[in-house]
């Protein structure tokens, strides 16, 4: 303790105490709480049983009641801690209750009967993790298949927009031809219609091309991103614009300088754009929601909004399943932190 | 060809080569046709040649529906194909916009949009706000000298990427009757509260959670900002003996303004269009109390039976001519940074 706390107190060069020092800790301890303690909160929960998650006050540990075996019953017994009229503590296995009695049994010794009051026994229990809660939804519901969904949406609508995008930027960058400036206003002007504004029409257009509720209708409204174009563009700039005059001379065609010298070279800003893309589709949600109306075609989160919707929320698979959506994101913001962190105070991409 | 092929790739991981195999075996099949392409049109037709998937997408999915978005919002009915749909003028404007008092949408033709107009101002006021407040707080800590500031970054970021379907379950989870904060609540020895069922405690969840969820993006943008301030002027300062509250208002501060700008306008076009984290979270209940622009739009096209798609057309233009005038603001500020930061 005392090394955890000269860690936590020393101050670089010996200097003292400032007030906004204690404001800066007291900052980052309430921000701890508050930003990681709800996620805890989910995830401890998606592992408790539906009996232990309907208790309340809540426990913070899943816990379950300890059954065991008792000769002569058929089902496991669960287990209490009886105090007796006698003052002792037993540990009895219940067999059944009439009213506010229980009939119980001392596990060691079934052939007595005791009779308890309920409100002298506590049920024993330990921490045990509700796998079940995975496992079970993963069968018998469609999760599996909103799961599927979301990452085929997610997997093609990045590599399309990896591709058309590239190509779109090289065009922008790399080219002189009538109405490139034009092009490019028209693009910058479209940064300002979010979907939002345009999902009436866009209903009618999927609509009329037979993309309503299909995953292709989640996926091409998406996919000719104005930021991706520009980032990408932006970077392309830089790139000499010799090197493709050299491989020019050396007889490569222009698609082979797009993606033989292009992407290669564009290839961090490639990268950030994938990283946001596969962020964008996996978070979607407005679009989904007003494409998709069969329960096949779900993807995860309009699933996960829907099974929550419900009039009898199932809460215990609810949270599993929201547990297991975050997964992918993780994992990503484990692995990719730096370049996210990069790409937002680069180009305050969102 | 021998010299193109080893131009580097940057530092490619063996994962990432391996990862680009099957892109390289596509890009490899259009070798051929793409240089038939290029016979056809030339080297400096290749420009269009480029640019055409993208336009084609882009045209058909952003460019029409915005003119369509016009249309509809001059016809009537409820069909979705214009065969059907008959010509109103700004009939759908009118009714939109008919209020016996502005300030009392319970006035007004359409109540359940003023409702959410009046939901959406307020929200926006607030969680900007708050949101710009919360972030520089946590870019101003996490500015300063410390150890494991890497994760400490991650413990204010990491939100951003949670979908907003997640975040509102989280919350949802934590708020019902029987939630975390009721037990926390009781555990003190207070009064039990229905933190979503009651208007004012369901906006106030609504704000908090959406300022939640952002606050990560827009202090690192911050954070960008402060570490770009040039460290000699704070040496100087502390030369001067100039105390901390003044450097934060004299140095800080105006050197920042430009990046707190363009936080502030992203945070606005964000607030003007919330609607999933607070759609999950509240369903825009009690009643309409949080039911923002967005979510009338919704259920005016998609959800109600009788499908009004002119009404939630001219709804979206309207909402859409003030997010171009917040847009237009944002590219004159960034534009001007830019200019001034190559100056």
């Amino acid at each position: 303790m005392s090394a955890l706390s000269t860690f936590l107190l020393r101050r670089r060069g010996g200097a003292s105490w400032h007030w906004t020092d204690v404001l800066a800790y007291i900052w980052l301890g309430v921000g701890l709480v508050l930003m990681f303690g709800p996620v805890l909160w989910l995830v401890v929960s998606s592992f408790k049983t539906p009996a232990n998650l309907a208790e309340f006050p809540p426990t913070f540990m899943p816990l379950d009641a300890q059954v065991a075996r008792v000769q002569g019953y058929e089902q496991p017994l669960p287990l209490f801690r009886v105090t007796l009229e006698d003052g002792n503590e037993r540990v009895l296995a219940q067999v059944r209750r009439v009213g506010i009695m229980a009939q119980m049994v001392d596990p060691e010794n079934p052939g007595a009967v005791i009779r308890v009051p309920i409100d002298k026994r506590v049920p024993v229990r330990q921490v045990k993790f509700a796998t079940e809660n995975y496992a079970e939804p993963l069968q018998q519901f469609d999760f599996l298949r909103y799961f599927q969904n979301s990452i085929f949406v997610t997997v093609m609508a990045t590599l399309i927009t990896l591709v058309v995008n590239s190509m779109a930027a090289f065009a922008l960058s790399k080219y002189e031809f009538k109405g490139r400036t034009a092009v490019l206003g028209i693009i910058l002007a479209t940064l300002m219609v979010p979907l939002s504004v345009i999902v009436v029409p866009l209903y009618l257009v999927v609509n009329s091309l037979n993309l309503f509720d299909t995953l292709w209708g989640v996926i091409l409204p998406t996919v000719a991103t104005p930021t991706g174009v520009f980032l990408l563009r932006q970077y392309m700039l830089t790139i000499p614009d010799e090197l493709l005059d050299a491989a020019r001379m050396d007889k490569a065609s222009e698609w082979q300088i797009y993606w033989r010298i292009i992407l290669p070279l564009a290839a961090p800003a490639l990268a950030v754009l994938a990283i946001f893309s596969v962020m964008w589709r996996w978070n979607d949600f407005l679009w989904p929601l007003i494409v998709l109306s069969r329960k096949e075609h779900y993807t995860l989160q309009v699933g996960l909004n829907a099974f929550s919707g419900e009039l009898n929320v199932q809460w215990h698979y609810v949270l599993s399943m929201t547990v297991l959506s975050i997964v992918p994101v993780a994992l990503i913001f484990l692995f990719l932190q730096r370049y996210i962190t990069a790409g937002i105070a680069n180009t305050g991409l969102k | 060809m021998s010299t193109i092929t080893e131009v580097p790739g940057g530092q490619a991981s063996s994962l990432s080569s391996m990862l680009a195999l099957p892109f390289r075996f596509l890009m490899g099949v259009l070798n051929a046709p793409m240089g038939a392409v290029q016979r056809r049109f030339g080297i400096a037709g290749m420009g269009a040649v480029f640019l055409a998937p993208n336009m084609l997408i882009f045209s058909v999915f952003v460019l029409i529906p915005v003119a369509i978005n016009l249309a509809y919002s001059l016809t009537g009915g409820t069909a979705i194909f214009f065969d059907d749909r008959h010509f109103v003028g700004l009939e759908q404007y009118q009714t939109l916009l008919m209020c016996g008092d502005y300030a009392a949408p319970s006035t007004c033709l359409q109540d359940a949009f003023w409702q959410s107009v009046h939901n959406t101002a307020f929200f926006v006021l607030v969680q900007v706000t708050m949101l710009v407040l919360v972030s520089l707080g946590t870019a101003l800590v996490l500015n300063r000298e410390m150890r494991a500031r890497g994760f400490w970054r991650g413990v204010f970021f990491f939100p951003v990427l949670l979908s907003p379907v997640v975040v509102g379950l989280i919350w949802k989870w934590i708020l019902q009757r029987d939630g975390l904060l009721n037990a926390i609540l009781l555990d003190f020895g207070f009064e039990r509260i229905l933190w979503l069922a009651e208007r004012n405690w369901a906006m106030f969840w609504a704000i908090f959670v959406s300022v939640w969820a952002h606050l990560g993006f827009y202090a690192l943008i911050l954070l960008a900002g402060l570490q770009a301030i040039p460290r000699d002027l704070y040496e100087a300062a502390m030369m001067d003996g100039t105390g901390r509250m003044r450097v934060f208002w004299r140095i800080t501060l105006p050197l920042l303004w430009p990046n707190l700008l363009v936080v502030i306008i992203l945070a606005l076009i964000k607030a003007v269009q919330i609607f999933d984290e607070a759609f999950v979270l509240t369903g825009g209940g009690p009643g309409t109390s949080t039911m923002f622009i967005t979510q009338y739009i919704y259920e005016t096209g998609f959800a109600h039976v009788l499908r009004n798609l002119g009404l939630a057309s001219a709804a979206s233009i309207l909402m859409g001519i003030v997010l171009v005038g917040l847009t237009a603001l944002q590219l004159v500020v960034s534009n001007r940074r830019a200019r001034k930061e190559a100056a």
